[in-house]
């Protein structure tokens, strides 16, 4: 339990590591797609690392990135699939960062790092530390895009066919001028608000 | 007139870095010098222009006549990861000047989310051979010329006085923050 919070929290991805910061720029202006997308990886994670713990010793040493990215290659096109099928909208969303954790440094990271060397049951529970880091971090990242550059939030809008709730807010900010700030949804909004995030927590992290 | 505009495009307006994300980590990670900077983009730059004519090729003429448009993912980072393996060796083998300069960022590239990016994109938008070979290249060179710009900057910066809880990471996306504004602004009107 302690080991899951250590890498939830003092091994975050995407605000300790640095690992996969591509999709926590590109899929975090709305709340949905974030979270949305933190499950997928979480899902991909778990996945794919569970199979290569099982199956490490059978790999040769020389082979080992292109095995483990055919693993994760295949992981992925089931969530494309699945994705595709049965909520089209978050998968057109999503566009090319859902094909792109195949390269998302986290997983293959995690997978060197961890899957590798580790036991089937540590590697369970570092993935479902990193996925759910991961979750919380980019929809962090969204909750502050979404609300202070459009003034909305979504919560349920593309997943409405399976659970059948609209859950979206408008009109949160207080009424003041400087609200919204478009340029957060923009793509250089992105950059700056993982900017100032990150110097937030840098700070945090030394005392 | 298509093309150029295609080609303005891929470069600055919707460049790879600042409008798509892709290729972050050694945007991040390796542009501190400026010539790390030079040698990673050719190497993407290579790279990117082979695999999208390959991809581009494996999809008209053999997925879509088998109907596996579903392995779209796997073939296309098998492809990057045997080319950037075959390309490294045809490069000791012949060009040993250019294996000695590039070779160290070549295995880095399968991992780039900037290669597969591309070949993902022309596929999704559909484009022609003609527009894939500019797509890629410009995207290609855009991304170098980001990483390019972003070293020298960043090489600067090292030597000012940042706040404590700026220093590293933090700088280095604001500093990607401000360029990202001023390339969005390059739109052709």
């Amino acid at each position: 339990m302690k080991k899951l919070f250590n890498s939830i929290i003092k091994e975050n991805p995407t605000f300790v590591l640095l690992l996969g910061l591509c999709p926590a720029l590109a899929v975090t202006t709305k709340f949905e797609n974030a979270y949305l997308m933190g499950i997928c990886v979480l899902f991909i994670l778990l996945i794919s690392n569970t199979i290569i713990s099982i199956i490490k010793k059978l790999i040769p040493e020389n082979v080992k990135i292109p095995c483990y990215i055919l693993i994760i290659g295949t992981t992925v096109t089931i969530t494309e699939i699945i994705l595709k099928k049965y909520i089209p909208d978050l998968y057109n969303a999503l566009g090319i960062y859902l094909p792109l954790i195949v390269v998302n440094c986290i997983v293959l990271g995690r997978a060197l790092l961890v899957a590798s060397k580790e036991s089937v049951y540590n590697t369970i529970l570092d993935s479902l530390g990193i996925g759910i880091g991961f979750t919380l971090a980019i929809s962090l990242i969204a909750l502050i895009r979404e609300i202070l550059g459009t003034n909305t939030l979504t919560i349920m809008d593309a997943t409405k066919d399976i659970t059948g709730y609209i859950a979206i807010y408008k009109n949160i900010l207080p009424n003041i001028s400087i609200f919204p700030i478009p340029i957060l949804v923009e793509s250089s909004g992105a950059f700056l608000t993982l900017g100032l995030l990150l110097a937030l927590f840098n700070k945090g992290g030394k005392k | 007139m298509d093309l150029i505009n295609l080609f303005i495009t891929g470069l600055l307006t919707e460049n790879v870095i600042l409008y798509k994300f892709l290729g972050i980590c050694p945007f991040i990670g390796t542009s501190n010098k400026e010539k790390n900077a030079v040698y990673m983009g050719l190497s993407v730059t290579l790279v990117t222009t082979l695999s999208s004519i390959i991809t581009y090729l494996l999809y008209h003429y053999v997925l879509i006549p088998t109907k596996s448009e579903y392995l779209v993912t796997i073939i296309f980072i098998l492809v990057i990861s045997a080319l950037v393996q075959i390309l490294e060796l045809v490069l000791k083998k012949l060009f040993p000047i250019i294996h000695k300069t590039l070779g160290l960022y070549l295995p880095l590239i399968t991992t780039n989310c900037a290669v597969l990016g591309v070949t993902l994109l022309n596929i999704n938008n559909n484009y022609n051979f003609l527009e894939v070979l500019t797509f890629s290249i410009a995207s290609s060179l855009g991304f170098t010329l980001v990483i390019y710009i972003f070293s020298t900057i960043r090489e600067r910066i090292d030597k000012c006085d940042v706040p404590d809880r700026f220093k590293g990471v933090p700088i280095a996306l604001i500093t990607a923050f401000i360029m990202a504004l001023i390339f969005k602004r390059f739109t052709l009107s």
